[in-house]
């Protein structure tokens, strides 16, 4: 079976600034990979390009079998099988958590009434929030608009999840709530791509840790290799020197 | 200082005051209701990536900010005319001001969709949303909420500007005045009456808006939120 995603020699600049250069990697149907790396190390971009919110220059990018680099690629497809979740959370202020919940499936899936219900309860369920189904963002502490904004890109029924630093907004407290979900999401069998700060959760939830470095996967390894970088670049993110 | 106010003849023409604001509510709640759906058109159209489509609600916004009120109604009511289309009075103003307000409304929920952060646009691109499916479901209600006061203002602007039209001839309010004032000659009287009668449409205007806002705004509603 071929890789879940396909990224392969990846290039992107905003005008002179080359943040991806050269970016290759696979991951498979139910792996979580983890990717570090310093502000500015082209992660998040790296993260963007997958569901085409950013436009590579260069390269071959292919996702749940949709040719993301190919102009034509079908964007309603592509994001109906690849869910993402922001680090501003970015609920929609005046929709409930249900109707946040339920927008993706009632409207861009064009799902009935009692299915959409019956989706979005189940995907409160899963980040343990559905005692909160009537009450606006503005009413939840950050980590739990998180878990809402994770449960609205689990109700579209993603074959891939994005993470784009989600807990860097969060005190530790609430980190902790956040992390907890992703990682049952996990071990549910979810395909997973986390940028994260995180060192722990990386080492302890993902298959394999990406270290990106100049816009380049510059190490890539099981857990493990946080423990024993083999480049001075990761000895120094991680403070072995 | 010797004047002797005398209301009793202004007064007695009554009925009269009475179709003067019927006129006046009838053109003001159709520029109202229609010139929002122009000025929410033409702002979707200038945030459009389409330039020519961009450019023109732009060039109809700039065009009617930037010339009187009076202009306007001229333009269509002697247009109209010259271009031989027999039109009323009372649709010639209609058009104006929907034309004149159209604009306005534009700028104020312009200012208002600007005003959604692109993260919520982003998520809901990312949520298979079309872009119309993001202007109806993510964009819309919380732009039309940041700029209600605003646009409420703008409507009972509009309530007030509808004066003007009494220069082509449409019986509203204003004109209703100047004939009681030519047949009592108590012209002081007739205008404060009217002035009196604008501060009380201009009144219940901003308490319809303010229910309008009630039953739009659910979140505001149920937070209990003041305008």
């Amino acid at each position: 079976m071929s890789p879940i995603i396909e990224i392969n020699d990846v290039h992107k600049n905003f005008g002179h600034l080359k943040v991806l250069n050269g970016v290759s990697f696979d991951i498979e149907r139910g792996e979580v990979v983890a990717v570090i790396g310093r502000s500015g190390s082209g992660k998040s971009t790296m993260l963007r390009s997958v569901n085409r919110l950013e436009k590579i220059d260069r390269g071959r990018l292919v996702v749940c079998g949709h040719v993301v680099s190919d102009p034509s690629v079908d964007l309603h497809q592509l994001r109906r099988d690849v869910g993402i979740v922001f680090q501003s959370f970015n609920l929609f202020p005046h929709l409930t958590v249900r109707e946040n919940v339920a927008l993706g499936p009632r409207v861009a899936r064009k799902l009935g009434r009692a299915e959409t219900a019956k989706i979005s309860e189940a995907a409160l369920a899963r980040v343990n929030l559905l005692e909160k189904l009537d009450v606006y963002p503005e009413q939840l502490s950050g980590g739990q608009q998180q878990r809402v904004a994770i449960a609205r890109s689990l109700a579209m029924e993603p074959q891939v999840m994005l993470f784009d630093e989600v807990t860097s907004a969060l005190d530790p407290y609430l980190t902790g709530e956040v992390l907890g979900v992703m990682e049952d999401l996990a071990r549910g069998g979810m395909t997973m791509l986390v940028v994260t700060h995180e060192m722990e959760f990386a080492k302890r939830v993902a298959n394999s840790i990406i270290f990106m470095n100049e816009g380049r996967v510059w190490e890539r390894g099981p857990g493990g290799m946080l423990d024993d970088p083999q480049t001075l670049e990761l000895r120094q993110f991680v403070g072995k020197t | 200082m010797s004047y002797q106010f005398e209301f009793a003849d202004v007064l007695e023409q009554w009925p009269l005051f009475l179709k003067g604001i019927r006129l006046t509510v009838q053109l003001s709640a159709l520029a109202v209701v229609f010139g929002f759906v122009v000025g929410l058109l033409t702002a979707i159209g200038r945030r459009s990536d389409t330039p020519w489509l961009a450019w023109s609600c732009g060039a109809y916004v700039e065009a009617i900010r930037n010339t009187p009120l009076l202009v306007q109604i001229f333009i269509v009511y002697f247009g109209f005319a010259a271009l031989g289309w027999k039109v009323s009075v009372f649709s010639a103003a209609t058009a104006a001001l929907i034309i004149n307000l159209g604009a306005y409304t534009c700028e104020i929920v312009r200012a208002g969709m600007d005003s959604i952060n692109k993260g919520q646009i982003e998520a809901a691109e990312c949520l298979a949303l079309t872009k119309l499916q993001i202007y109806r479901y993510v964009i819309l209600v919380p732009a039309l909420e940041k700029v209600f006061p605003a646009l409420a203002s703008q409507f009972v602007l509009l309530v007030l500007a509808s004066s003007v039209t009494s220069q082509i001839g449409a019986e509203d309010l204003t004109a209703v005045a100047s004939r009681i004032q030519s047949e009592t000659f108590r012209s002081f009287e007739t205008y404060i009456t009217v002035a009196i009668i604008y501060i009380v449409l201009s009144y219940l205007a901003r308490v319809l808006f303010w229910a309008v806002g009630l039953i739009v705004f659910k979140r505001r509603r149920r937070l209990g939120l003041a305008f």
